[in-house]
């Protein structure tokens, strides 16, 4: 690499990070956080004893599963607009991230709270508690350790799925590195240099991931 | 430790505070299907304060459902049970949230599998209920869980988790967490079944030094030498119904049905 472009790499990589910094990573944490409460809600509606309840949640986790989220992202901000909704770029990304990882992190919680023996309600209704406190403290806690693992891929493809918000003009590290690419021409630098940058944050994410782990699983045997 | 030290503060139900033939217990025509298939036909059943009644009988034969029943794990189709104070849970029409609390508040299990929460401490796993649930000072409760944990040899496990421990310890801490709910009633859902044979003793002798305090309990069990020693009533079940229960030693030794006595044969002789 010669002079020029080594050059173009360190002053690029001051947006790029940026846009990370401030695009990419608040984007991806609230989205997640968002869906997940939402995946939550839909986890317990799939579990629920009736029917259309049940069915309200497979017919939604159905449709975001089965649809690209490129489309999603296209609906709620190109397409709503002709309803009259008009859902500013930041907004309408975490709306449809959001939405997303509802529908994908939902069967994840679902399986987990599977996961955990029916002797552990039993035990929990047995000293006395509501069905709804053995969920929050006996429940829940157990099947978070089991989902971690998925839950963490969810995340990492979030991250990375957010720069598709480029495309409804979120400025985010793969924004950054179009607008400098688009103004020098160096693509082949600029867009590896924003893989690089994704490669890095999802780095930083397994080791998170890794550390949760080791700390979920104190108490169970290896 | 020996057996007739009272276990303060919890405190067994003075057996002499009442008369022998007070029931706490009173099961009356007690029913429950899976789908088509009735697993309890009518039982009838009372148990005396500080009394204890030994469920026998082959598995399938319904027994466990009936102490699931008990504590309101399974919900029974009919009949009634009468629990201390005059509670009185009807069956024939589904029984309201505040009735089955009712009824878990009375009495408390120990399961076959332990079950305890795998992701709390020893010491949390026995404070759960009574803070969480019953609301009782965390320091009152922490004395006496400590003091339990204490006389059943396991006061260093405080702050072990479950996996930490053999199958007995776990079973023990198990008995610990029913005795601090302060339960009328103890249920033991064949509380030695999982244990590896050498721990079987620790467990039974345990069970046993309650009983002769005066707790009062229903048991599940395989254990004819440990019913025979231990229950005041043996009661042998089969195919949904009790086919005939009494004093230990005679439905054990000279059964009066041909069905328990070819039960007693099959567990004396097995092969």
């Amino acid at each position: 690499m010669n002079q020029s472009a080594w050059d173009l790499f360190w002053t690029s990589l001051g947006p790029i990070v940026q846009g990370a910094i401030l695009g990419t990573i608040p984007l991806a944490l609230a989205s997640f956080a968002i869906g997940i409460t939402l995946a939550i809600g839909l986890a317990l509606m799939r579990l629920s004893r009736r029917g259309w309840v049940s069915s309200i949640a497979r017919v939604y986790i159905s449709i975001v599963r089965g649809t690209p989220l490129l489309v999603q992202l296209f609906v709620i901000f190109y397409g709503l607009p002709s309803l009259g909704i008009v859902i500013d770029p930041w907004p309408s990304a975490v709306v449809a991230f959001s939405l997303n990882v509802g529908g994908y992190a939902a069967e994840v919680i679902r399986a987990a709270i599977l996961s955990v023996p029916k002797g552990q309600w039993e035990a929990a209704y047995m000293i006395g508690m509501s069905h709804r406190r053995a969920l929050t403290r006996i429940i829940l806690p157990q099947a978070a350790r089991v989902s971690v693992p998925p839950l963490s891929n969810t995340f990492i493809s979030l991250v990375k799925d957010t720069s598709l918000a480029s495309v409804i003009l979120v400025t985010e590290l793969f924004r950054e590195a179009q607008q400098v690419a688009a103004f020098s021409t160096e693509f082949m630098l600029l867009y590896l240099e924003a893989a690089l940058v994704y490669w890095v944050i999802c780095l930083a994410l397994s080791s998170v991931q890794s550390i949760l782990e080791k700390r979920l699983d104190r108490y169970v045997a290896h | 430790m020996s057996p007739t030290e009272p276990i303060e503060p919890t405190g067994p139900p003075d057996p002499d505070a009442a008369p022998a033939a007070d029931a706490l217990l009173r099961v009356r025509g007690l029913q429950k299907s899976f789908g088509a298939n009735q697993v309890l036909q009518s039982i009838d059943l009372t148990v005396s304060r500080g009394h204890v009644l030994a469920l026998i009988g082959p598995s399938g034969s319904g027994k466990t459902t009936i102490l699931r029943c008990l504590n309101g794990l399974e919900l029974a189709d009919g009949g009634t049970i009468e629990l201390a104070d005059e509670l009185s849970v009807d069956f024939t029409t589904a029984p309201g949230k505040k009735q089955l609390a009712a009824l878990r508040d009375r009495s408390a299990m120990v399961f076959q599998h332990y079950n305890l929460f795998p992701h709390k401490t020893v010491l949390e796993n026995v404070l759960e209920g009574p803070v969480m649930v019953q609301r009782r000072p965390k320091d009152e409760v922490t004395a006496e869980a400590l003091a339990l944990l204490d006389r059943v040899g396991l006061s260093s496990k405080r702050d072990s988790y479950p996996f930490e421990l053999s199958g007995g310890q776990q079973q023990r801490v198990g008995i610990v967490r029913a005795l601090a709910l302060r339960p009328k009633l103890l249920l033991f859902d064949e509380p030695t079944s999982s244990l590896d044979p050498e721990l079987v003793g620790d467990v039974l002798r345990l069970i046993k030094e309650l009983a002769l305090e005066g707790w009062s309990m229903v048991i599940v069990t395989h254990e004819l030498e440990f019913a025979r020693e231990v229950a005041t009533t043996v009661a042998f079940v089969d195919g949904g119904r009790i086919v005939e229960h009494g004093d230990p030693k005679q439905v054990l030794r000279h059964p009066k049905e041909e069905r328990t006595r070819q039960f007693l044969h099959r567990l004396l002789f097995p092969f």
